[in-house]
């Protein structure tokens, strides 16, 4: 867990936008590295072979940090197994606390973010870890396109009620579920002001193909009848330094998404970084529903000024269903 | 309940005479046997119909993402409620000292105990995974309510068992050499259950203060099961559950689901086990009073939960209570409260009305009124969520219960029916010493 040490020291993000974007990266990438080389065979390879002299070493980084030389005819692939996945899914990104924004001023509805969603997380067109919603407040205001993912409250109520810790809050502000601890009792479903979650009713899409993978807690694949499943701001992305998927989809620049232990935010679509504090004050961000108490991670900025006209002609589900 | 029993009521010709009446519908009839039968392939039914679930998933169901909570949990929350009547008749009415609860009790224990084994299989078939049932005890997570749930529920159960068993002690001793008519293995059985019980004023001694420990105990026990019940509900922040007074809204709804269940019952056992000299008029009449008095403070409970939103109609308050007043609800939410609570309101505060048959009826539509009642606070509520349902297909935005869904809350329905009939046909129905022991009383105050 190295990767965080790094994480403050880096320059402004207004002044060199591109700098720290990959300074960013960069700390997902390493520990991404790190995690993929694995530990433990190269551990055992490298105290076998290590009086052996030869020249058909690498050079390798261990997750704490030493360069080793582990002889080539030693590497395993390195399958990572169900415990590692749970642990590491569990504990979340160190010195990280993910953060969403969105812009409902460029929202026109393209559903990109869904269907990239739903491609990554082996779903039907109609089972959403994030929907893009019609919302009009009142008669005689303007109807807008509202994108509802997981809010990833700081006072998750779902978690409050989890009868078996299936779902759960992890250090970097991310709300995951475990499917193979869920009962599927539904109480969080009942809990969730924001509708965010959805359950298995039947066997998932890719029930066939996903069958034997080992269960990827931060992807949450394969998905599992009878379980709940959620929106997991594409944890399996971030640790690899990528944004997530719904982020890097929109083609209209809706998203950014960032640290807010960095204060920094990347939009999706241009690739531009942005302090988060800066452009919620700018912009004058709010939160869904914060009189519930729940204290959410995603923030929305208000659709004002668009420069598009707002045409509700898209329902993938009455096109299909 | 007295706290010494005099045992000279075993010497008493009258125990000859009640005991007699008492057991003589003990034993296996032909009645029995072809109800029996008919609840046994009912049941299969209703098994298969949980394998389809349990094969396909919940989609064979009307329950989807947005109504997630249907019948089952309805189903659950009617089962705790009618098994607390328990508490209430043998702990309540028995500890204030009212005597005609006596014979009485063990049919309420019955019910308590039937409907409190019964919930916790409600429960398992509305989950997803029910395999998975032994996570809730390795891994459960003590803030969630439904861990508080589990734990008061087997309690209850636990003690209500209790309840049940120790005062039918004496009465399994006394029908040895008495139940000539049964067939062996249940004669066996009452010898063993008996546990050598002798008679001894001492034993009397230790059963009442072991029922006097147990009847204190299980009254905060019921008032947490069906409180943490309606905890599932009223932790959310949804409007239609938020609310304060779920706890003492759902227990006194439960005391009137728990007593129409007790008259029905009581109708049953006097009717069929000719049971008149000891289920009188006199008792009916009694739980007329009682059911009138439930339904009552019951109504103003609903006038709170209902009156007071509706009153301020707050935009999402709003929504539900049109639903129910007027809505796609209304001819539920109106018939539950006329048929279920006011008319037998009215017609219970005439003597007319408390008399066997009529009680039968009424407490027959009140207790089911009672089932569609739980089903109006579970269901219509998550119809309107604070975000708007859109984008999924048409069936996801309305709850139709499917018939495999009726099928499975049915079969649970039977199984309470069937422990129920065990129960009342293999035990005598009616504490045998209990009865003895105050006509011997009376018998001397007469005499005196």
């Amino acid at each position: 867990m190295s990767h965080n040490s790094h994480g403050h020291d880096q320059n402004s993000p207004k002044e060199e936008n591109v700098n720290s974007r990959r300074a960013f990266f960069k700390n997902f990438g390493l520990f991404g590295a790190v995690a993929a080389t694995g530990g433990a065979a190269i551990y055992s390879g490298y105290n076998y072979e290590k009086s052996k002299p030869g020249s058909n070493f690498v050079r390798v980084l261990t997750a704490d940090n030493h360069i080793i030389e582990v002889p080539k005819d030693q590497f395993k692939d390195a399958t990572v197994d169900l415990n590692q996945l749970q642990k590491q899914g569990r504990e979340g990104l160190k010195g990280h606390r993910f953060v969403m924004v969105i812009d409902l001023a460029k929202c026109r509805n393209a559903r990109k973010c869904i269907s990239a969603c739903q491609g990554a997380h082996h779903l039907r067109p109609h089972e959403y870890h994030i929907n893009t919603l019609v919302m009009q407040e009142s008669e005689h205001t303007a109807p807008y396109f509202m994108p509802k993912p997981c809010q990833h409250c700081d006072n998750p109520p779902c978690v409050a009620v989890c009868p078996v810790d299936a779902t759960f809050k992890r250090q970097d502000g991310i709300v995951l579920i475990d499917n193979e601890r869920c009962i599927g009792c539904r109480f969080c479903i009942a809990a969730c002001p924001y509708s965010a979650r959805l359950f298995h009713w039947e066997e998932p899409l890719m029930a066939e193909s996903d069958k034997g993978k080992p269960y990827n807690i931060e992807l949450n694949v394969p998905q599992r009848k009878g379980t709940i499943s959620k929106c997991l701001f594409s944890s399996d992305r971030l640790r690899e330094g990528k944004l997530p998927y719904c982020v890097s989809a929109c083609p209209n620049g809706v998203y950014y998404f960032g640290d807010e232990n960095q204060d920094a935010v990347t939009n999706g679509t241009t690739k531009e970084t942005f302090r988060l504090s800066e452009l919620l004050r700018v912009n004058a961000g709010y939160q869904l529903m914060p009189e519930l108490g729940t204290k959410p991670r995603v923030y929305y900025l208000p659709a004002k000024n668009r420069l598009f006209e707002f045409k509700d002609d898209k329902d993938p589900v009455k096109e299909t269903i | 309940m007295a706290s010494e029993v005099n045992t000279d009521f075993l010497n008493n010709k009258k125990l000859d005479s009640i005991a007699a009446d008492i057991l003589k519908p003990v034993g296996i009839s032909q009645g029995f046997i072809i109800w029996m039968g008919f609840l046994g392939i009912s049941l299969m039914g209703c098994i298969y119909a949980y394998y389809i679930q349990w094969d396909k998933g919940l989609i064979v169901t009307g329950l989807r993402d947005y109504i997630s909570w249907g019948m089952y949990i309805a189903n659950f929350v009617f089962f705790v409620a009618t098994s607390l009547v328990g508490m209430l008749i043998s702990s309540v009415l028995g500890l204030i000292g009212f005597k005609w609860v006596k014979p009485i009790a063990r049919i309420a224990e019955i019910i308590a105990v039937a409907f409190a084994a019964i919930a916790g299989l409600v429960i398992v078939s509305d989950m997803g995974r029910p395999e998975r049932l032994p996570y809730v005890f390795l891994h459960g997570r003590i803030q969630s309510p439904i861990i508080w749930d589990v734990t008061v529920v087997t309690t209850y159960l636990a003690i209500s068992t209790l309840l049940y068993f120790l005062p039918l002690i004496p009465d399994l001793a006394i029908a040895k050499g008495r139940i000539g008519h049964t067939p062996k293995w249940l004669q066996k059985t009452y010898e063993i259950l008996s546990v050598n019980w002798k008679h001894t004023p001492e034993q009397y001694a230790i059963l009442l203060k072991a029922m006097r420990i147990l009847l204190i105990l299980i009254i905060p026990t019921a008032f947490a099961i069906h409180t943490v019940t309606s905890w599932l509900f009223a932790v959310t922040l949804r409007p239609g559950w938020d609310s304060s007074i779920f706890g003492p809204y759902f227990l006194v709804g439960a005391f009137v689901a728990g007593s129409a269940a007790v008259v029905i019952m009581m109708y049953f056992v006097r009717t069929n086990y000719k049971l008149d000299k000891y289920l009188t008029t006199h008792h009916f009449d009694m739980m007329g009073k009682l059911l009138v008095l439930v339904s009552i403070v019951y109504l103003y409970f609903n006038i709170n939960e209902y009156l007071v939103p509706a009153f301020k109609m707050k935009t999402a308050d709003a929504v539900h209570l049109t639903d129910l007043f007027v809505g796609e609800y209304a001819w539920m939410f109106w018939s539950v409260q006329l048929l279920g609570l006011i008319i037998p309101i009215i017609l219970l505060l005439f003597r007319f009305f408390r008399k066997p048959f009529a009680m039968f009826v009424i407490s027959t539509v009140v207790l089911i009124a009672s089932w569609f009642k739980r089903f109006l606070i579970v269901v219509p509520t998550q119809d309107h969520p604070f975000l708007p349902i859109q984008h999924v297909p048409k069936a996801w935005m309305v709850y139709q219960p499917t018939i495999v869904e009726t099928a499975i809350t049915f079969g649970t329905i039977l199984l309470a029916v069937i422990i129920i009939t065990i129960l009342v046909k293999f035990f005598p129905v009616i504490p045998i010493w209990e009865m003895a022991e105050e006509h011997h009383e009376s018998d001397h105050t007469t005499q005196e």
